[in-house]
């Protein structure tokens, strides 16, 4: 079977009962393990003491909520593009959660501002870019809400989160771009990472157990939008068989 | 575990983690459990996604 084949939503969500239970179990295991490293083994920082442990959940929500707006780009070219079945299903389902991890990384690194900069926020390029990502997604998901026909709105949010992707480089390299309070990157460099190994080992599996959650809830999400689209395709044709002739002319591939 | 004089900050980050997290989750299966129940109040009715040839097979 080809991976196109899980196109078809009714193999996709047999994969999905079979993929997710180990998926759930395997996330555990790496945010217990990545815990454990951030409070027990991690060492404290020599300047900032032990407000670095805030960086184990502030860093990884924060490359999550743009690995989480880069997928919704590539589903919203999926949309326009191909018109894969799952791939509105796909972006309207990362919103909320893509919005979650933008709202943990803005409070997170705000509580990580005031003890080490003397500030909860300031309208630096880095923290408002990421602001302006959390306003597009809260915008996504009304435009989402605010239109009936599913076809219609998947297009709509496809279009709009394609122009909003234009603020993913903004984020990245805004604290190169720019002067900014916000300190330049220490991971993902030319150059390789510049922190030191006791600290970047919890790093990285925090950021595993993320990515984890991340494609956990996002399965989840799907497979409830695959459901609900089936509900409203099921209440068209119910109406079109009581009302013929009014409905059951949006149904759609997903559904 | 002393956390120092930021301790705060620190208990305040994770707790705020813990409750979005645990706030998705909820949000995940509750949807999954409305759309269930939707979806078999909608079978009660007799509307299903079993085509009528199908359903009749299976029902001989």
């Amino acid at each position: 079977m080809a991976f196109w084949d899980y196109a078809n939503p009714t193999r996709f969500l047999r994969l999905v009962q079979v993929v997710l239970p180990w998926l759930i179990g395997l996330c555990i295991i790496v945010f217990a393990a990545g815990l454990y490293m951030a409070f027990f083994t991690a060492p404290q920082d020599y300047q900032q003491g032990n407000t670095v442990r805030i960086m184990y959940i502030h860093v990884p929500a924060a490359w999550l909520c743009m690995m989480c707006y880069s997928i919704m780009s590539i589903s919203s070219i999926g949309t326009l593009v191909w018109k894969h079945p799952l791939a509105d299903v796909s972006a309207k389902a990362a919103a909320p959660i893509g919005a979650a991890f933008t709202f943990m990384a803005l409070v997170t690194g705000s509580l990580w501002g005031k003890p080490m900069w003397g500030t909860y926020w300031v309208w630096d390029a880095r923290l408002t870019s990421v602001l302006v990502l959390l306003i597009m997604y809260l915008g996504l998901m009304t435009l989402w809400r605010t239109m009936d026909d599913p076809i219609k709105a998947g297009k709509a949010a496809a279009v709009l989160t394609l122009v909003g992707a234009l603020n993913l480089p903004v984020i990245k390299f805004s604290v190169d771009w720019w002067n900014t309070l916000h300190q330049p990157a220490s991971v993902v460099r030319m150059d390789g990472p510049t922190i030191h190994p006791d600290i970047l080992w919890p790093l990285l599996i925090m950021a595993l157990a993320f990515s984890l959650l991340f494609f956990v809830l996002h399965l989840m999400a799907m497979r409830n939008e695959i459901l609900r689209r089936r509900v409203r395709a099921l209440r068209l044709r119910a109406a079109s068989v009581s009302h013929p002739g009014t409905a059951a002319a949006t149904a759609q591939p997903a559904e | 575990m002393d956390f120092g004089p930021h301790a705060g900050f620190i208990m305040a980050s994770y707790g705020l983690c813990l409750f979005t997290v645990l706030a998705l989750i909820a949000w995940v299966r509750i949807d999954k459990a409305n759309q269930e129940r939707a979806l078999r109040e909608l079978a009660e009715q007799g509307i299903s996604r079993a085509r009528p040839d199908s359903r009749s097979k299976s029902s001989r």
